[in-house]
């Protein structure tokens, strides 16, 4: 891989773990709990759509190649992919999607905050720009985790349930590959193996608020930066891809 | 959810400050569990277009209001003193807009 293709992969990586968090919670448009948490949720699905759309559309403007952010988006098959196998997983209950989103919003909040400092001033822009509105998706996410554990005996036990399903998941997020390493090492990317005490010192810290335990899960699946994916991907594209698939460069 | 046989969660009023310098005003009520959750709702039902720098929540039950029917010995006795109202004096040009 050429240097240009690196960063190209690396802006992806970012833009996809946006895009498919997103088109997961739009899912939860009109089916959430309660009126109130409907619109947080898809308001947070929003700020991360925005986020990959600055994401992509600068990736496509580093490629060269003339793909703007809704080729990239819309004709990319699985395999293109660079999402954390986190993001795609089902919403499955309220409680499982707060796990996946706090696992993920303090993960985002740790590395937007070291992003923010990169040598690349359009990436450290637009993560400058999203780390405020990451700093509100933790403290929900998070305030769901600890209303829910330390709630009924059915919430505790729904909650931990979530937390531990998805937990295999966490580690490829902190995974240091040659692009990570070369983007390091031009002052672009960051360290995210080195992001890892930090994260786990905030989990800690809202699982022991919620009255719930870390998960003691051995297996872990990873893949995700060589488009290696859970069947679960395929069936996102279909749905958030079909109109583009079936009406090339439809406009409305 | 304790509140009422319905299941639901507490309701709360919102008040929000629109700009610096300008009062709280009272813009709808949502359900949350405790004030910090009315607050994110808040912010999440109400200020999605930028509309406020400031948010206040109540919860409702702890607004007393005053009854309809108190109505006529509330303010109709007002209605009748004039002189109650600064209304006999010029005020001066340069004074502007009060």
């Amino acid at each position: 891989m050429t240097e240009k293709e690196m960063l190209v992969d690396y802006l992806l990586r970012l833009g996809d773990n946006s895009l498919i968090l997103g088109q997961r919670l739009a899912e939860w448009c009109g089916h959430a709990p309660i009126l109130e948490e409907d619109l947080a949720i898809t308001n947070i699905g929003l700020d991360l759509l925005g986020q990959s759309r600055l994401l992509l559309t600068y990736a496509g403007e580093v490629e060269g190649k003339g793909r703007d952010e809704d080729k990239l988006a819309f004709h990319r098959d699985t395999m293109a992919w660079r999402n954390f196998l986190l993001l795609e997983q089902p919403n499955g209950d309220f409680a499982k999607t707060m796990a996946r989103q706090m696992y993920f919003d303090a993960f985002q909040y740790l590395q937007y905050e070291a992003l923010s400092k990169s040598s690349d001033p359009q990436l450290a822009g637009i993560a400058t720009k999203s780390i405020k509105e990451i700093t509100y998706h933790r403290r929900h996410s998070s305030n769901w985790v600890i209303r829910l554990g330390d709630g009924t005996l059915e919430s505790h036990d729904k909650m931990q349930t979530a937390l531990n399903e998805l937990w295999g998941f966490v580690h490829e997020m902190f995974d240091m590959d040659d692009v990570d390493n070369a983007m390091l090492a031009k002052g672009i990317g960051v360290d995210v193996a080195a992001l890892r005490p930090a994260w786990d010192q905030y989990i800690e810290e809202v699982l022991a608020e919620a009255t719930l335990s870390r998960p003691y899960v051995t297996w872990s699946v990873r893949g995700s930066r060589e488009g290696k994916h859970s069947e679960h991907l395929g069936y996102i594209l279909a749905e958030m891809q079909f109109l583009q698939r079936a009406y090339p460069d439809a406009k409305w | 959810m304790s509140n009422d046989s319905k299941n639901e969660l507490p309701l709360y009023e919102v008040f929000i400050r629109s700009k610096n310098g300008l009062d709280h005003k009272h813009v709808g009520s949502l359900h949350a569990a405790d004030a910090e959750m009315a607050l994110t709702n808040a912010r999440d039902v109400y200020t999605r277009r930028s509309e406020g720098v400031s948010i206040w929540v109540v919860k409702t039950t702890d607004i007393t209001a005053s009854s309809p029917d108190d109505k006529g010995s509330f303010y109709e006795p007002n209605d009748d003193k004039m002189y109650r109202h600064p209304t006999f004096y010029e005020i001066p040009e340069e004074v502007g807009h009060m």
